[in-house]
């Protein structure tokens, strides 16, 4: 018995290790100032998904990604840490999507690649922080989703169930679900494997088409290991609406960006009388920090 | 993000020395693996960007996982109940990030699942773990225990215990005892033959075992009944699986909290011998010791790295009279004299690797086919700079972790003899390190062969023959001096034909030739790269110049008879 997993996964602008370089003076942000890196909590899903794979032999973990040609080091480091293969969807008409276009590409995906079982995300990326990707390939595959996931407890192969504890506010509560779904897995959940050194040394020359120079080292080596091949998906690959993907497909639009500056006040000392937690109250009521 | 490999440019420039490429070779037996094995190189190039990107995964690790442990390992340390041993819980993390990410049984043979990597890049791994905890590093380097079984056990021990190592599994050598310590020779654990089972059985108590609770053991006990000295002492192989062995108790240390210390009881616990009969102390347990040594070398360098790290932090921090205090003469003296005994003694480290890589692979060509006359020859030579080397190394180098570990504290003042800085945690680790696997003192004795029969002598001299750049001939000719003065005080103590005052001064030899070594170590290194080296080369230089006149001095006015002032 095994399970067929997909994990989707974004290469971000490694916005935890924010410099000075970090915005454009439009407001947009630098992503040549910022170094891309795999999206933290995706890298928590893919632990998930790899637990799954040992306690399962003979499943699968396949990841999932959109972006640039550079993006396929997101397949590489998933292959580095134990995941079998991966798909890039790379092409002009996937760029500028918001979330509705990126779940609409991803849904095509994993439409094309068809058979699965669990499909475990990030529950947002450090970019954007939405969380919104995951929840709405579910919806746009019709089927149930599991959010705020900390730990996959148990697969049910043959009852074709899971069990999951997800994070909720003050606890944590578990939850049964149908297969196949979709999770979405917190960055409280336990943080990804290291690479792996052997699959470091296997996979290190795994290229997409779109990284490959001129001069390719050990060129031979790509006929005789096809797992070189970092297979990248276009609109067409994926049978996919041009006018639901990228910008075109992206009913959201950047109407102004404005920077914030916290401003210091002085501050006040309240005792714990009631009248001064009253007074509190009122206040933040009235200037609309809460309420 | 922090990587403990990446972070320290010095390594890298020591996997890209020259004879990589020869070393290579010989280990990879010319590539032939790349068909069979789809991690093996395709050539050098490959194979040197395989050791640098395992390394940084270890420098990764090291930084996330190790480092953000160590504070907690040193003050939980591990624990015994029931007669075995439960590491820190933050030992336990270390360990399972180590073992996905597969480095382990590093130097094995691809058919056994190791990596096949050479000792340098693997030395350069222990140097790295040991720079954020000394202790886990104890645990972790023990696997390089499995090149005695690799080198003196026989195939069927091979196949069933290699992979067990390279998958994860953890050991130990059980050599101490309560009265054997720096000399095994009165080693008692009882080994005998038990005809009904056809095993051997040990009984009798071992203690000072690091990692006492291992997988698998590597002991050294009494095959041969009535004898009492070195040739009555065989190794045996120990599988935990079989059982027999308890951990009566770990011990309280002054440091390395996170590796346990333990006192082993062995009641007819069921062994079998590995390799031959009485060869024990006087062949294997030589062979594990050294490799154990270069193991300490790099772990002292590693604790010199961070004594370094967390000196030079500090003191760029910590303002004084309006200014930082690294800006002060007294307090760049120190952070100085650290840096160039750091790289100094780290090219010493990687040499003595290479030499043992060198020799070894061409040790393990050998079981395969005969070797050329030429290949012979070659591993003569290595086998012979490797011993002389690595009680160098090992000696040179822990005693710089103390001495760089001291000054560490010193540089952060009050504050470093506070609980709350991890240069005590530094202080405290680098204590052992001129102690176990040999004192300082053992490693004296096995450097003077070498200092009197002219080994480094000659050494000395082919070094003085390497071209360096135009700006370090000033150096060069200054440690030409200072081995003419090596050579003077070797010969005046060959002269005086006296086996007291020869063993009186002995270590004051050895540093002489360690220095003058490190001292054309540093030039070559510095010629090669500069940017990284030029100020150690000069510093260290006129370090090692001022210990040579030192001693120079000592020995040239050392009256024989003054002996008799010194004895109790």
């Amino acid at each position: 018995m095994s399970l067929k997993i997909i994990v989707l996964a974004k290469q971000v602008p490694d916005t935890r290790n924010v410099g000075k370089d970090a915005m454009t003076a439009e407001g947009t942000v630098n992503r040549s100032a910022l170094p891309a890196i795999f999206n933290p909590e995706d890298l928590n899903a893919l632990e998930q998904a790899l637990r799954l794979k040992d306690a399962h032999p003979g499943s699968t973990v396949t990841l999932l990604t959109m972006g640039p040609g550079r993006a396929a080091e997101i397949i590489r480091e998933g292959l580095y840490r134990g995941a079998d293969n991966g798909y890039l969807l790379t092409d002009r008409a996937f760029a500028g999507a918001d979330t509705l276009a990126t779940s609409y590409a991803l849904a095509t995906a994993i439409r094309k690649i068809g058979d699965y079982d669990i499909i475990l995300g990030g529950r947002q990326a450090i970019d954007g922080d939405t969380a919104q990707v995951g929840p709405q390939v579910a919806e746009k595959l019709g089927l149930p989703q599991v959010t705020y996931a900390e730990e996959i407890l148990n697969v049910d192969e043959t009852g074709r169930k899971i069990t999951v504890k997800r994070h909720i506010d003050g606890g944590v509560e578990t939850v049964e679900a149908p297969l196949p779904l979709v999770i979405t897995v917190n960055g409280s959940a336990a943080p990804c494997r290291p690479r792996n050194a052997k699959l470091v040394m296997k996979y290190k020359y795994a290229l997409g088409k779109q990284e490959r120079p001129a001069e390719l080292p050990h060129a031979g080596l790509y006929e005789q290991r096809p797992y070189l091949n970092i297979q990248e998906w276009s609109v067409t690959d994926v049978n996919g609406d041009l006018s639901q993907c990228g910008l075109a497909g992206s009913p959201t639009k950047v109407k102004a960006i404005q920077n914030i500056v916290f401003q210091a006040k002085e501050s006040k000392t309240l005792t714990g009388s009631d009248a001064d937690i009253e007074n509190l109250m009122v206040e933040l009521l009235a200037n609309h920090t809460i309420g | 993000m922090a990587n403990y490999y990446s972070d320290i440019p010095e390594l890298r420039f020591h996997l890209n020395n020259p004879l990589m490429e020869r070393i290579c070779q010989l280990k990879e037996r010319d590539y032939r693996d790349k068909d069979e094995f789809d991690y093996a190189p395709q050539d050098y190039q490959d194979a040197l960007d395989s050791y640098d990107k395992v390394l940084e995964i270890t420098g990764e690790i090291t930084a996330d996982v190790i480092a953000a442990n160590a504070e907690g390992v040193d003050e939980e340390g591990p624990h015994c109940a029931n007669g075995r041993v439960e590491y820190a819980s933050g030992t336990k993390q270390n360990l399972d990030a180590m073992v996905k990410a597969g480095l382990n049984g590093m130097t094995m043979p691809r058919r056994f699942g190791g990596l096949n990597f050479p000792i340098t890049p693997y030395t350069m791994c222990a140097e790295i773990v040991a720079a954020a905890d000394a202790g886990f590093g104890n645990i972790w380097s023990l696997q390089d225990c499995i090149e005695t079984l690799y080198e003196f056990g026989n195939e069927d021990q091979h196949s069933r215990f290699i992979p067990r190592i390279c998958a994860g599994e953890t050991m130990s050598m059980d050599l101490t005892e309560p009265d054997a310590g720096s000399d095994l020779q009165s080693v008692m654990l009882k080994a005998t033959f038990d005809e009904a089972n056809n095993c051997w059985r040990l009984n009798g108590v071992k203690r000072f075992i690091t990692n006492g609770d291992a997988d698998l053991h590597l002991v050294l006990a009494r095959s041969e009944e009535g004898t009492r000295d070195g040739r009555g002492l065989s190794m045996f192989i120990y599988d935990k699986r079989d059982g027999g062995v308890n951990v009566r108790r770990i011990e309280n240390k002054l440091g390395i909290h996170g590796s346990p210390t333990c006192e082993l009881v062995y009641k007819n616990a069921k062994a079998e011998l590995c390799g031959e009969r009485k060869l024990g102390l006087i062949k294997y347990v030589m062979a594990l010791m050294n490799g154990a040594r270069l193991g300490i070398a790099a772990q002292s360098v590693g604790l010199s790295q961070a004594a370094y790290n967390e000196a030079l932090a500090y003191a760029k921090e910590r303002k004084q009279f309006g200014k930082a205090i690294i800006e002060f003469p007294a307090v760049y003296d120190m952070l100085a004299s650290i840096k160039a005994k750091l790289d100094a003694g780290r090219a010493l480290l990687y040499q003595t690797a290479r030499y043992v890589d060198i020799y070894k692979a061409l040790d393990d060509i050998s079981r395969e086919r005969k070797l050329t006359p030429e290949e012979r020859k070659e591993q003569k030579k290595y086998a012979k700079l490797a011993d002389s080397f690595t009680p160098l190394a090992k000696g040179m180098n822990s005693e710089y972790a103390n001495q760089n570990a001291y000054d560490c504290i010193q540089v952060h003042g009050g504050s470093g003899f506070m609980m709350e800085y991890a240069c005590q945690r530094i202080y405290r680790d680098a204590r052992i390190t001129s102690i176990y696997e040999g004192t300082t003192q053992l490693q004296t004795v096995a450097a003077i062969r070498y200092v009197t029969n002219g080994s480094y002598a000659a050494t000395l001299h082919e070094y003085e023959a390497i071209p360096c750049a135009p700006e370090f001939e000033g150096l060069l000719n200054r440690v030409k001096e200072m081995t003419s003065k090596f050579e003077a005080c070797t010969n005046m103590v060959k002269e005086a034909q006296n086996q007291e005052l020869h063993d009186f001064v002995a270590r004051r030899l050895m540093e002489m030739a360690a220095v003058n070594v490190m001292s054309h170590l540093l030039i070559q290194d510095a010629t090669r790269a500069p940017e990284l080296f030029a100020k150690s080369a000069r510093i260290y230089v006129n370090y090692a110049e001022s210990e040579i006149e030192k001693h120079f001095n000592f020995i040239r006015k050392f009256q024989a008879d003054e002996l008799s002032d010194y004895r109790n």
